[in-house]
């Protein structure tokens, strides 16, 4: 319908971003009839996300002419930027953002160096950007899931924590089963989509391929090949990241630092 | 306030304890000390400190000011992990850990790599009244029979003092009865070196011969626990 009054493509793009955007504020109209109240962070977001998308795509037009090692430095740019935003699930825990960088860098970094050595993830900027820009957005969100877990249990469970660290215990095993649960609980998006790819979606970077001219089989192959580098990236910054934190929460003499009301 | 009670080595020892956080005074410029087989009992009214200066012992807080000897060692000097095996805490709340009542009891000693035998289980048991408890899971005992195991489990420690934060106070009249009377055998039994924190001054006065009353995390009273309390 939308094609039918909007003929140049950015107009046909900003009324759909609408229609989206109207869509994504509906559930959360809804959510505040619940006395759920996202309206704020939801509102900051969709604009965020909307300026720095058409900003990423002017850049990339910009960056199809540059050197190669420039993607290098866009990617490192995403990765601090990723850090900085799934450290904000993470409130009071001493040295979040620091351990998110890490984390992702070396997390999502590391299968994004690999592949692209062994080839798996074109060298060039319009490949190795927006590919490895997927990595580090799932890692970032893989992260902060983790982080919030992780968080949350430690609250929930002060009790117990004190109580193995008053019998005697280490104070990294005495959140063990917080980080076990942590891990797990952030990799379930990413092993749902594995599990579900081609039967409950057809992703974003398959449907692009299949309108550039791409032979469908070899789409679908790198869909799989995509989602297994996300699982990596992911599982690999949500291992690193649980493990740095788990020591942040407890001061050298193995004081909970994280309790509820402080 | 000073409270120095006589010249026999003290197994524990606060030197102007104190802690205060974003400028709140939890405990300040707290001075007693604790010779061994004896039994010290913590009062005062809710939010007067008692719990604060529970946690300062075994360092479960970190003081702000002052320190505390254990055996004459700053324990500051202590590795953390040894402290608390020492100054055994036993809270408010069980917070039993999921498995039987045995896997509990065996978790203090299995953090310094030794296993705790069926006998010395059973023997712990007894003594708080628990007697072929061992296989049981901790998710069918009642209030006052968890807080029985989590005075057993601190106990596995063999510590050199024991902390009670409140051992009773969420427990109802029967539960509360069992597991006081559960740790008078036990201090009885093994002249334990207690303290004891209780809002309950009748309690104060069953369990130890001195008290402390705290207000604002200030000691206001301390010495005979009939003197103290009477005042």
């Amino acid at each position: 319908m939308l094609r039918l009054w909007f003929h140049s493509p950015l107009q046909l793009g900003l009324a759909q971003a609408l229609v989206a955007a109207l869509a994504a504020l509906a559930v959360v109209v809804l959510a505040r009839r619940r006395r759920i109240h996202l309206e704020g962070e939801t509102l900051i977001a969709m604009v965020r996300g909307l300026v720095q998308i058409i900003a990423v795509g002017s850049i990339l037009v910009i960056l199809l002419r540059a050197p190669r090692w420039t993607s290098g430095l866009l990617l490192a740019g995403m990765i601090v930027a990723a850090g900085a935003t799934s450290a904000r699930r993470a409130k009071g825990m001493p040295g979040a953002f620091r351990v998110s960088a890490w984390a992702i860098a070396f997390g999502a970094g590391s299968i994004i160096a690999l592949m692209t050595s062994l080839g798996v993830i074109d060298a060039a900027i319009t490949s190795l950007v927006p590919v490895g820009s997927m990595l580090i957005a799932n890692a970032m969100n893989t992260n902060g899931l983790a982080l919030n877990r992780f968080r949350a249990d430690v609250l929930a469970h002060a009790g117990e924590i004190e109580t193995a660290l008053a019998l005697g215990a280490e104070a990294r095993n005495s959140v063990s089963p917080y980080v076990q649960a942590a891990f797990e609980a952030s990799l379930i998006p990413a092993i749902d989509s594995m599990r579900s790819l081609g039967i409950v979606w057809i992703p974003g970077l398959m449907a692009g391929m299949l309108l550039s001219g791409a032979r469908p089989v070899y789409a679908a192959i790198y869909q799989f090949v995509v989602l297994a580098m996300i699982f990596a990236a992911s599982g690999l910054t949500s291992l690193i990241s649980t493990m740095l934190i788990r020591g942040r929460v407890f001061s050298p003499a193995e004081q909970l630092l994280l309790q509820p009301g402080r | 306030m000073s409270v120095v009670s006589d010249p026999a080595p003290a197994i524990l020892r606060t030197e102007h304890l104190g802690r205060t956080v974003r400028d709140k005074i939890l405990v300040q410029d707290a001075n007693f000390e604790l010779r061994r087989g004896e039994v010290l009992a913590i009062t005062g009214p809710s939010g007067s400190g008692k719990t604060s200066l529970l946690r300062l012992l075994n360092r479960l807080d970190e003081p702000t000011s002052g320190t505390v000897f254990v055996e004459g060692a700053d324990y500051s000097t202590i590795e953390p992990r040894e402290l608390r095996r020492q100054v055994g805490m036993v809270t408010q709340r069980p917070y039993l850990f999921p498995g039987t009542v045995a896997d509990n009891l065996r978790f203090g000693p299995a953090q310094r790599g030794d296993t705790l035998g069926p006998e010395a289980i059973d023997e712990l048991l007894a003594q708080v009244g628990l007697k072929d408890y061992a296989g049981r899971d901790v998710a069918n005992l009642s209030g006052g029979e968890a807080q029985r195991v989590s005075v057993a489990r601190t106990l596995a420690n063999s510590p050199l003092v024991l902390l009670l934060d409140e051992p009773t106070s969420a427990l109802d009249e029967a539960a509360k009865l069992e597991v006081e009377s559960a740790i008078q055998k036990v201090m009885r039994q093994q002249g334990l070196t207690c303290v004891v924190v209780t809002h309950d001054v009748a309690q104060a006065a069953r369990l130890a011969e001195r008290a402390l009353v705290l207000e604002s995390g200030r000691i206001v009273r301390a010495g005979p626990v009939e003197e103290v309390l009477r005042a």
